[in-house]
């Protein structure tokens, strides 16, 4: 067994490599990660039969990955942020082809203002795109997932485009211990991409610039990428069997840590909530009956199982790590939503807006939210949506505000 | 846990070094988890970089706010307060300072609270050319101080890390470590942190965020002032400075080509250099034509200012 220090790229290159990526299309510039450069390596040297096109843009990358796919090769490609907005077209576009690749999006925080840290507001902008998506939350599983997911993309009930998503910094430039798959039961899990009735030749072309007016046909063709996503859920738990089985490391849609007996359960994705893990111990240390539930699996939203999560709990912090101005968090949202219909399945949730931009969020203030939400537990009543933030932060953009010249009192430039 | 973090300058080898000390605590049995973190993505910029280290699963991310160690560079990076360099800092927290001057100088000018360890620069890396030297120097300093590595550890280390390199390179690197390793082998035992439980902390200060109209609230910087109001001056590693014997007062080759605009001509048209903007970025030393301008360490311009170059 290979056990390494790999960043949260070279966990997603080393995905890609395992799975025996033929064809990577991709923009080179910012804001592309080591991902591709890691690959570009290999294939240079002669360690991977890939082939490496670059591209003008992220929308032309996806393009020719959805061409690809169609084409009946294992495709690769991955973006970031600003980039994976630049590709939206097409990711809307290949997954109504029911072109099957990976991709890997790396989180950042959107423009305006410009930074550099992780938010999940960029892939959630790619929540109804069509494509399936994974949420990572520590290098081991960016690799695990992102070999999953190519059993997913390319399963007869599915054929649907997936992104394995992972945070800026916090995993995308963090080493941590990694188990690399033996490659040779890699390829007895996944096998060859078989393109069904796609692979399009000179002789036997294929068009997928398909126009249909009237909306019926529309219909038609989009509730059935409707049906193919929502097949993902079970398949997902068939795929991680299995991977489990050779590897001996399990996941499913919606991780549950420590929740049997907890009361109050954290809810939150990506790489921040192995924070909330460490506060849950903290908190069981002190004798609370705390847990946490991370939903892997974003698309299809898996609402049976977090239905099953959630019931009988007595109260859910759910931390949005995003922002959707004037609706509040996403994740809040969509939980409250799949649970609403569940007579008897109605815990209170807590919403709190943290980590935008990649801001921290600190022990204490997970201790905090357990405050609040065992006020909750007692009295049904949660407190109104809070965004995590202090009165230093408050004082120190105020500072800033001064060296930009903003007269706080008026409002008025200098 | 161990969480160690590493302040210095873009090229300095800050990430490196936090991988070498990684590397080194993963093959002495430790779960590591070892990132950088950088805003401009240029030389000279403020970076850190972090290593966590312990003996089961590691879920603590992102920045170190409670540190056992603290290892600085580049000691003109004391003066910036966007570096928080004692940010979280504890009585129990050790501070290995890459300075010629003594510890009981810094703990005093610095309040520190733990104790500084100063740690001189050997001769060879005071040299512009070995700047990127600094890193394996810090962290070699730092493995001697976590008495659970032995050199045997940071020497496979180094291997790893660095195999990309040249045999020259690497070597290079072994001697400096070696040099660093000894020089804080007889230094204090970094103690491992623990957990930060419930009654550790006190509660957030929380506040509720108000409305402000845009006029507040947009993210714009009004008026070109603002960067006459920044002392990008902090950012250098190395000072210019101009030989008056030697300069022909051709002012309008350095002036024109400073990037900064940081070259202003006096009456007499000789060239001043305003050394609080002035970033270090040495394009007037390359355009010079009568290699008037010398590039000199910031924290020794000191001693070039009394051999009567220009202030």
């Amino acid at each position: 067994m290979t056990r390494l220090l790999i960043t949260g790229n070279g966990a997603a290159a080393w995905g890609a490599r395992l799975s025996g990526c033929e064809y990577l299309p991709a923009f080179p510039i910012t804001p592309q990660t080591e991902i591709i450069e890691t690959m570009a390596k290999w294939i240079d040297r002669g360690t991977i039969d890939c082939r490496m096109v670059t591209l003008e843009s992220e929308h032309s990358m996806i393009a020719a990955a959805g061409a690809a796919a169609a084409a009946g090769v294992r495709v690769f490609t991955a973006t970031s942020s600003q980039g994976l907005l630049y590709a939206m077209e097409m990711l809307y576009t290949v997954a109504g082809w029911r072109a099957p690749f990976v991709m890997v999006n790396v989180s950042r925080g959107l423009a305006s203002p410009i930074t550099l840290e992780p938010d999940h507001n960029d892939i959630f902008a790619a929540r109804d795109s069509g494509c399936i998506q994974l949420h990572c939350s520590t290098c081991q599983e960016v690799l695990d997932c992102l070999i999953i997911a190519y059993r997913l993309a390319e399963d007869s009930t599915i054929r649907l485009p997936v992104i394995v998503n992972l945070d800026g910094f916090y995993l995308s430039f963090t080493r941590e211990p990694v188990v690399l798959p033996d490659p040779e039961r890699i390829k007895e899990f996944l096998g060859d991409y078989t393109p069904e009735n796609l692979g399009f030749k000179n002789k036997q072309p294929l068009s997928e610039a398909v126009a249909v007016l009237g909306g019926s046909a529309y219909s038609y063709f989009r509730y059935q990428a409707h049906l193919a996503a929502l097949n993902a859920e079970k398949v997902f738990s068939q795929c991680a069997n299995d991977y489990d089985h050779l590897f001996n490391r399990n996941y499913h849609t919606v991780e549950n840590y420590r929740t049997a007996d907890a009361d109050i359960v954290f809810l939150m994705i990506g790489s921040f909530a192995t924070k909330a893990k460490e506060a849950v111990n903290r908190l069981r240390d002190a004798g609370k009956p705390i847990g946490l539930v991370r939903p892997i699996m974003i698309r299809p939203f898996p609402e049976e199982s977090l239905r099953q999560s959630l019931n009988g709990k007595k109260a859910v912090i759910i931390v949005d790590q995003n922002l959707a101005p004037g609706f509040g968090g996403v994740l809040y949202r969509e939980v409250a939503a799949a649970l609403y219909q569940s007579p008897g399945i109605t815990p209170p949730l807590l919403s709190y807006v943290g980590g935008l931009g990649g801001r921290d969020i600190a022990i204490n203030e997970f201790f905090a939210m357990v405050a609040e939400a065992e006020q909750t537990a007692d009295s049904k009543i949660p407190p109104p949506p809070r965004l995590l933030y202090t009165s230093k932060e408050l004082k120190d953009i105020q500072k800033m505000q001064l060296l930009a010249q903003v007269k706080i009192e008026t409002g008025e430039a200098l | 846990m161990y969480r160690i973090r590493f302040h210095g300058r873009g090229g300095q080898g800050m990430k490196t070094a936090s991988r070498i000390l990684g590397s080194a605590l993963f093959i002495a049995g430790f779960e590591v988890q070892d990132a950088p973190r950088y805003g401009a993505e240029r030389r000279g910029a403020p970076i850190f970089a972090y290593v966590r280290a312990a003996k089961e699963a590691i879920n603590e991310r992102g920045i170190i706010t409670n540190p056992d160690l603290i290892i600085v560079a580049d000691e003109t990076l004391i003066p910036m307060p966007s570096v928080h360099l004692t940010a979280g800092a504890t009585a129990d927290t050790i501070m290995l300072i890459r300075t010629a001057e003594n510890a009981d100088i810094w703990q005093k000018r610095l309040n520190f609270r733990g104790r500084i360890l100063a740690f001189a620069p050997s001769i060879e890396i005071t040299n512009p050319e070995h700047q990127h030297y600094i890193g394996i120097a810090c962290a070699s300093g730092a493995a001697a101080l976590i008495k659970q590595l032995s050199w045997n550890h940071l020497e496979e280390a180094i291997n790893a890390e660095l195999a990309e390199h040249p045999q020259r390179v690497i070597d290079q690197n072994i001697r400096y470590a070696r040099i660093a390793f000894t020089s804080q082998s007889e230094g204090p035992k970094i103690a491992e942190g623990t957990p930060v439980g419930i009654n550790d902390t006190s509660p957030p200060l929380w506040i509720n965020l108000e409305f402000a109209p845009a006029q507040i609230s947009a993210p714009a910087i009004h008026a070109a002032k603002t960067s006459v109001e920044v002392k990008t001056g902090l950012w250098r590693t190395h000072r210019p400075l101009i030989d008056r014997q030697i300069c022909h007062h051709c002012w309008w080759i350095c002036s024109t080509y400073c990037p900064d605009g940081a070259i202003q001509v006096a009456a007499d048209g000789s060239p001043q250099i305003d050394y609080d903007h002035c970033k270090g970025c040495m394009v007037c030393l390359s355009q010079c034509p009568h290699h008037a301008i010398s590039a000199t360490p910031e924290n020794e311009f000191n001693n070039a200012q009394e051999k009567g170059t220009q202030s």
